[in-house]
């Protein structure tokens, strides 16, 4: 077999601040084929968008650190590439859609233009021939009339176009990897639906690896193969999404399972949540990460960090429950219980 | 747009005409007159002297006849300087001012916007405190101390040294003929200005520095110095913009230390003198000269506004 597009090896990132290091990623580990796409799902403050964020080394240099660990992107080392090399990498090997589109597009650039000059950054080419390569975009990106619009600024857009355009200049030079940081957040539904659609058919031409991440266990259904869970800067499950929807086995991943509000839930019926926030990462459990909140917590787990268990199709768990010795467990119901109260 | 600009355009008048008006009662509320001198002077020379400057007329009167004489480009006498018109003796001294203050707005400008720039890319480290700290003495120290303190350092010992070794004085103390000249008052002048620009540059820029549109730029591969220019500059800029008219009418208007200590023959001597003296010529043809300066100013600047940041419209324009 060939070497994965992308491989992240036990990455560690810590942000130094006033109050001390945040440690808000703790061993990551990750593989990427081109033409899959990986969800990384993970309430608010996991580390999701940092460590998609490291990849294209995005953080700000003075105050964010990489401890540990490797990335491999095609054949780059990403953690010991220098500026220049880094900036050849951006938008030429990667690209990136952020989460917002209203804020995600300099207002007083015209659109075309800033497609254009990903274009001119990485290929020489002259400005007439970027212009009209940067209406071709915006034209495959389903952006209608996309001549005239090439010609407008994003104020002038409407939040749904805006994310095309910004889907247009990060696929631009037709990068091998496209991260999407909750690319479909900010949208409405309808709109969700035709961008999750359009990044599909975008990697479907040129064979793309996407790592797309999100909240919304919906959108990673509707688009990935590969799904990772993570939880206060670890992984704490992955494997394919068929797996990891039918046959989870972390128990914070049947508590966000639980947590998707059901059809045929009754009106009076309370929703899911699991009790408690993430733990601070500034000073990070010993144990489990989880184990503040896991109903199924055992004395183990607030000492000692689980291991990493390998099942069956790279399904891969991090949780002491699959140890041997441990009582063996079932999510209570796989509906919508509540706990407490 | 030519709505718009016929709109300001009357309004500028009406602002000036208000501006004019009211300047025109308060002086004459000034205690004395324009002909009291070190010797009395006797009430018949007097009676002549009013006559010949209109001032026995009710002042009404006499503000009608201003205004219509304004009207007509005519800004009268000087009371003081006998026989000299006051639009001859702006058009004498303000080409010095207008030099001087272009001279230390673009200073300002440039170099104000390069240390905020400077200070925001190394926002918290020594670099970001240097330009601070210049920027808080450069608010504090009035023109006056620094203009005194930069003719001592430079103008004394640094040239004295020089013309020991090699003969030639670097700065001189005073004047305005040499380029060397205008080295050191532009600088005084301008210091002020600066640090005001750097000060604000640096804190629309660390607005700007976080914002999505900079990582985007980052992400597609953008060196450092691009994203700068092509992305923050531009949006950073309109508070600096705001500011800039009234900075602008400041400089130029608002020399009047400077001028004196550097003994340059600009307007803001005729601008002060004349309200000492009860020059009435010369305090409302200044001042009219002046507020038109600092109308003309905002006018250039809103218009700038529509060219920096295409979001911006001008109210009663059509795309």
């Amino acid at each position: 077999m060939s070497e994965p597009l992308l491989t992240i090896k036990n990455l560690k990132v810590s942000f130094d601040t006033y109050a001390g290091e945040v440690e808000a990623v703790r061993g990551v580990s990750l593989e990427l084929d081109s033409g899959e796409t990986l969800a990384i799902v993970g309430e608010s403050g996991c580390g999701k968008s940092v460590t998609a964020q490291t990849i294209m080394r995005l953080h700000s240099e003075s105050n964010t650190r990489i401890k540990e660990g490797e990335i491999q992107l095609d054949g780059h080392d990403i953690v010991h590439a220098d500026e220049k090399e880094m900036e050849a990498i951006r938008g030429e090997t990667v690209g990136m859609v952020f989460q917002d589109p209203m804020t995600s597009l300099n207002p007083t650039m015209l659109v075309g233009r800033q497609v254009g000059e990903v274009i001119r950054q990485h290929e020489r080419v002259s400005r007439k021939e970027s212009e009209i390569r940067s209406v071709d975009i915006l034209d495959s990106v389903r952006i209608p009339n996309a001549g005239k619009r090439a010609k407008q600024y994003p104020g002038q857009f409407s939040g749904g176009m805006r994310q095309r355009a910004m889907i247009g200049l990060s696929i631009a030079c037709i990068p091998k990897l496209l991260i999407a940081d909750e690319p479909t957040t900010a949208l409405d539904v309808t709109i969700q639906a035709q961008i999750l659609d359009l990044m599909k058919s975008i990697q479907r031409e040129e064979n793309m690896g996407i790592i797309l991440i999100t909240h919304d266990l919906g959108v990673a259904a509707s688009i990935a193969q590969k799904v990772a869970v993570m939880y206060a800067g670890k992984i704490v499950e992955q494997g394919t999404a068929e797996v990891i929807f039918k046959k989870p086995r972390h128990p914070y991943t049947w508590g966000l399972m639980q947590s998707i509000p059901k059809c045929d839930q009754k009106k009076d019926e309370d929703l899911y949540v699991i009790q408690g926030t993430p733990p601070k990462l500034i000073d990070p459990p010993k144990g489990c990460g989880f184990a503040q909140r896991c109903q199924y917590c055992m004395r183990i787990c607030k000492v000692q960090e689980p291991p990493e268990t390998i099942l069956e199709d790279g399904h891969r768990c991090s949780c002491w429950l699959l140890d041997e010795r441990a009582p063996r467990v079932k999510p209570k119901r796989k509906g919508g219980d509540t706990v407490g109260e | 747009m030519k709505k718009y600009l016929a709109k300001r355009l009357l309004l500028s008048f009406l602002t000036l005409w208000v501006l004019i008006t009211i300047t025109f009662f308060m002086m004459h509320l000034l205690p004395g007159d324009p002909f009291i001198g070190e010797k009395p002077i006797s009430d018949v020379a007097k009676e002549a002297l009013y006559a010949k400057y209109g001032l026995d007329q009710p002042l009404p009167v006499q503000y009608i006849r201003y205004i219509g004489n304004v009207l007509q480009g005519d800004l009268g006498e000087s009371m003081v300087y006998k026989g000299k018109a006051v639009t001859s003796m702006i058009a004498q001294a303000f080409p010095f001012s207008l030099d001087l203050g272009i001279r230390a707005l673009v200073f300002a400008l440039t170099g104000g916007v390069f240390l905020g720039i400077v200070a925001a890319l190394n926002n918290g480290k020594k670099l970001d405190t240097t330009v601070m700290i210049l920027a808080a003495l450069g608010i504090s120290v009035p023109s006056f101390i620094l203009g005194a303190v930069l003719q001592y350092l430079l103008g004394i010992c640094l040239s004295g040294w020089t013309q020991g070794m090699w003969g030639f004085r670097m700065f001189p103390i005073s004047g305005w003929n040499t380029e060397m000249d205008k080295i050191i008052p532009s600088f005084v002048l301008g210091f002020g200005t600066l640090a005001t620009i750097s000060r604000l540059t640096r804190t629309s820029f660390l607005d700007v520095i976080g914002l999505d549109y900079v990582k985007t730029a980052k992400a597609k591969g953008l060196p450092k110095r691009k994203i700068v220019v092509r992305h923050m500059l531009r949006n950073a800029i309109s508070p600096v913009l705001t500011i800039l008219g009234p900075l602008t009418a400041a400089l130029l208007t608002g020399a009047f230390v400077v001028e004196n200590i550097f003994n340059i023959p600009g307007l803001g001597k005729f601008f002060v003198s004349s309200i000492q003296s009860n020059d009435y010529m010369m305090i409302a043809g200044t001042t009219l000269f002046y507020g038109t300066f600092i109308v003309l100013a905002n006018f250039l600047v809103d218009i700038l506004y529509v060219v920096v940041d295409p979001n911006v419209k001008l109210a009663g324009g059509k795309e």
